[in-house]
């Protein structure tokens, strides 16, 4: 069975530089940092008061009539997901269910969907309105919980918060009946959501996929819970725009946001058959899995990184000089960006002095489940528009950082382009993107 | 190049039984898991019992209790899981020098697992000392007060899905594809059928999958009675889980962990491990209906049906057992029967399909690999698990159930199916192995 290829024909994104990948690209060309005071809720009593927030935006603009309705089961995490697939599917040039009045052109039973996804917390103001009645002498009474306070909360609560809303909503919205799956691997599933995505198209599972992730971590809960972990960076809240620091020596911790991007993948001959124009192919991916009883950080020798990324260089038949830019993780969290500079500068050996290395977390915040899903949005659109931008937050390399972080934007044509990942829990992935040939 | 994928070892933590041979005596001897609600106090909830995992005791499987001391309960169970699967398959476990065989570099991890418990006291203390009547909404300088005081770190970060994964890599010292998902009650098929595809495409030589769930807590039995899916039969635990009849009310919620070790059949041959069965065929839709209902033609189980089926090279004739997804709630019960009528026709009669949730509960994220066990138990006794507790059977399900008690039967294939919430909905198939 000779290999069916994979390619990229559309990109979407709500990040917080923007509601669509494009406002997001303009953004990381500028060097513009999108994280801030947090507005969301009042976090002057936190030890971290800063994140990255989406732009504001009215959900109904972004769903079909039919979907309006489903929209008040909607999680931020699903609406998010909703927004980015909606571009992305706009992008491809796909007619789908969505655009209501016109013949579909994505074939339903042959379109698959892969979705990465994180904890959802639930809103706890919704919450507070039921647990309200359920005081007795200052404190929490299941009894009356069960009683009085479960009775007021809203039937389809649950349905809010399942990981698995996402890719379902989605599917809804744009009728995908394929395969579907919601990969839920921490900050690693938006890459782990693609790379399975691919392999689906690959074995003829389907013709086109959506693959991508979605979540935010920007609520009272997912903000409290990240600065007792010891990952949120809780020294720079007066300086937002220079408080994520990817391996730079100055690095304090990372800084959350909500955001999710999606990707179409199509089968090649029939990308072509349509008429679409391809953007990048996925030729080489890998993962691994960290081993570090702490579970919270990468083990400090980078060992997953680096098995990830041989393996996807391995698969993509590339050598490591042949590399033309890095997106790494770079989280801003010291001692996972040491480690995952030592698992970077030992899969590529002599070459990762050379190869340039854009982080773009310093401008973006770390989103979570979304934020490789992100560094495949922006490593095609580098790859598509022949340029990157430059580092920010970078000015002196943290010790054993020895890679060639990037000091000035790049013109140029980008051949294959190398991003990776990892999560807490340990899951590490590498995915090599590579141009597609005139 | 395509490679044959077996099953080599199988581990279980369920309300039925810590280990394989348990549960399944268990399910031959008519056991129920179910009882009243001891995890938390659920006496004024409208559902008051459940199926819980009892006495369980890590230590019975491996040394270093301590690096999954913090694990929710279902990174706890699946190490016990995994452990068993593990020593069945002879990988060795809990070391850096393992002798099996293995290259740790080409050995994945494919979980279907779900969220972990909240800290109720943290959680709930926090809203209670910030409510702001006047407001209508927390203060949240009071809110983080408490929440920051009372929150335990790891606990907060073990609520993740990709923990338990996390600990099967401790465990196993796995460095290969690890992956886990989230679909819902169709979590662990789905990550047993996609592991399978991982070693059938050379992207992993061994495979450890499963699924591990534990969502017997206040806020996780809170949102299932909100959606009225759960059993309220509170007099009757035992009985209340009735797939198929006439007076089913709902499913009655278990926790567990199920693992099944996956590998390339020249690997096992290799190591002359004994393969105990076969995957032969994975099929996964979506509905693409309603994140509330499912599908009333069954649309999207017909499809995983049918594309599992195809996957295998199998025709309908081929199956000789369907375990079901079963759950006892009046409308998957009856879509799920549609759907095998519309997927077998006439055939759809002949074919004995039975619901183990009918005794171990419904284990959400870890009941479908629970299940599949039992499939491959089926196929290695010549035995088909019963559908407990169908006294009355309804009048508009006439398939074989295999109802009350266990069954001898030739069966060389078995498939396993499950839907998730939202429309995400799995298909397995598994058969005798044969050279």
């Amino acid at each position: 069975m000779s290999a069916r290829r994979v390619v990229i024909t559309g990109v979407g994104a709500i990040t917080p530089l923007g509601l669509s990948s494009n406002q997001m690209w303009q953004g990381l060309l500028e060097g513009r940092c999108g994280l801030g005071p947090i507005r969301a809720f009042d976090a002057s009593a936190f030890d971290c008061r800063i994140a990255g927030e989406a732009p504001e935006y009215n959900i109904r603009d972004f769903v079909p009539k039919s979907h309006r309705k489903a929209t008040k089961l909607m999680s931020r995490d699903i609406e998010l997901a909703v927004i980015a697939s909606q571009e992305a599917v706009e992008n491809s040039g796909f007619i789908t269910k969505a655009h209501e009045g016109k013949t579909p052109t994505l074939n339903p039973t042959r379109t698959a969907i892969n979705y990465g996804a994180e904890l959802i917390a639930c809103d706890l103001t919704e919450m507070a309105q039921s647990v309200k009645h359920c005081i007795t002498d200052g404190k929490f009474d299941i009894h009356k919980w069960g009683q009085v306070g479960m009775p007021t909360l809203t039937p389809l609560w649950l349905l809010k918060y399942l990981p698995n809303m996402l890719p379902c909503h989605v599917a809804i919205i744009h009728d995908i009946q394929g395969p579907s799956n919601t990969i839920t691997c921490g900050d690693a599933a938006g890459y782990l959501a693609f790379c399975e995505a691919v392999e689906m198209i690959q074995r003829d599972s389907a013709d086109a996929a959506l693959a991508g992730a979605g979540g935010t971590k920007v609520n009272p809960i997912g903000i409290v819970r990240q600065y007792l972990m010891g990952r949120a960076n809780c020294a720079s809240n007066d300086n937002p725009a220079a408080a994520c620091r990817p391996f730079d020596a100055a690095a304090n911790g990372t800084v959350f946001s909500e955001a999710a991007a999606t990707l179409v993948l199509e089968e090649l001959a029939s990308a072509n058959a349509r008429g679409a124009k391809p953007l990048a192919e996925p030729v080489g991916w890998g993962s691994s899995q960290s081993l570090n009883t702490d579970y919270v950080h990468l083990e400090p020798n980078g060992q997953s990184m680096q098995i990830a990324i041989e393996t996807a260089l391995q698969q993509a038949g590339v050598a490591a000089d042949k590399i033309d830019l890095v997106i790494p993780c770079g989280s801003g969290i010291a001692c996972d960006d040491a480690a995952e500079a030592t698992g970077i500068q030992n899969a590529l050996g002599k070459a990762a002095a050379s190869v340039p290395v854009w982080p773009i977390k310093s401008m973006l915040g770390h989103a979570g489940a979304a934020a490789g899903a992100i560094d495949l949005v922006a490593a095609t659109l580098a790859i598509v528009h022949r340029q990157c931008g430059a580092a920010i937050n970078f000015q002196k390399a943290a010790a054993g950082c020895k890679l060639n972080i990037l000091q000035k934007p790049l013109r140029q044509k980008f051949n294959f382009v190398l991003c990776c990942g990892y999560s807490f829990g340990g899951q590490s992935a590498a995915v090599v993107l590579k141009a597609i040939e005139d | 190049m395509k490679h044959r994928v077996v099953i080599t070892g199988m581990g279980i933590v369920c309300p039925l039984g810590h280990d394989v041979p348990t549960f399944w005596n268990g399910l031959m001897t008519g056991k129920s898991g179910m009882a009243q609600t001891t995890l938390f106090d659920a006496s004024t909830f409208p559902t008051q019992f459940d199926a819980e995992v009892k006495g369980f005791d890590l230590s019975r499987f491996v040394k270093h209790v301590d690096y999954h001391k913090n694990g929710n309960r279902g990174s706890q169970f699946v190490v016990g899981a995994a452990a068993q699967a593990c020593r069945q398959a002879r990988i060795d476990i809990e070391t850096d020098a393992p002798a099996d065989g293995i290259d740790r570099r080409r050995m994945g991890i494919y979980l279907g697992a779900g969220e972990g418990a909240v800290n109720d006291d943290a959680f709930f203390s926090a809203l209670v000392d910030s409510w702001q009547e006047d407001k209508q909404s927390p203060d949240w300088t009071k809110w983080v007060k408490t929440a920051a005081a009372k929150m335990r770190p790891m606990q907060e970060l073990e609520q993740e899905p990709n923990m338990p994964a996390g600990h099967v890599a401790i465990l196993t010292g796995a460095r290969g594809v690890s992956r886990s998902c989230l679909t819902a009650c169709a979590a662990s098929t789905q990550a047993v059928g996609e592991a399978a595809m991982l070693v059938r495409y050379g992207k992993a030589d061994v495979v450890i999958a499963g699924g591990a769930h534990s969502m017997i807590h206040p806020l996780g039995i809170t949102g299932f009675n909100r959606l009225t899916a759960l059993s309220t039969r509170n007099d009757s635990p035992t009985t209340a889980s009735r797939p198929f009849s006439a007076s089913r009310d709902g499913f009655v919620i278990g926790e567990g962990a199920a693992v099944v070790i996956l590998e390339t059949l020249e690997s096992a041959k290799r190591r002359g491990v004994n393969i105990l069965a076969e995957v032969v065929g994975f099929g996964s839709s979506s509905d693409a209906f309603r994140v509330t209902d499912m599908h009333e033609e069954a649309r999207g189980a017909c499809q995983a049906l049918r594309a599992a089926i195809a996957d295998a090279g199998l025709t309908i004739y081929d199956i000789d057992y369907i375990s079901t997804h079963g759950t006892s709630t009046s409308e998957n019960d009856s879509i799920e029967t549609l759907a095998i009528k519309t997927v077998f026709g006439e055939h759809a009669k002949k074919i004995p399909c039975s619901s183990p949730k009918s005794q171990m509960g419904h284990l959400i994220g870890a009941t479908g690999c629970a299940e599949l066990i039992t499939c491959a138990m089926a196929i290695l006794e010549q035995t088909l698990p019963p559908t407990m507790n169908l006294n009355d059977p309804d009048p508009a399900l006439d398939l074989d159930y295999v109802p009350n008690a266990p069954r001898k039967a030739k069966i060389n294939v078995a498939l396993k199916e499950s839907f998730g919430f939202g429309g995400q909905n799995n298909v397995v198939i598994i058969k005798r192995y044969s050279e």
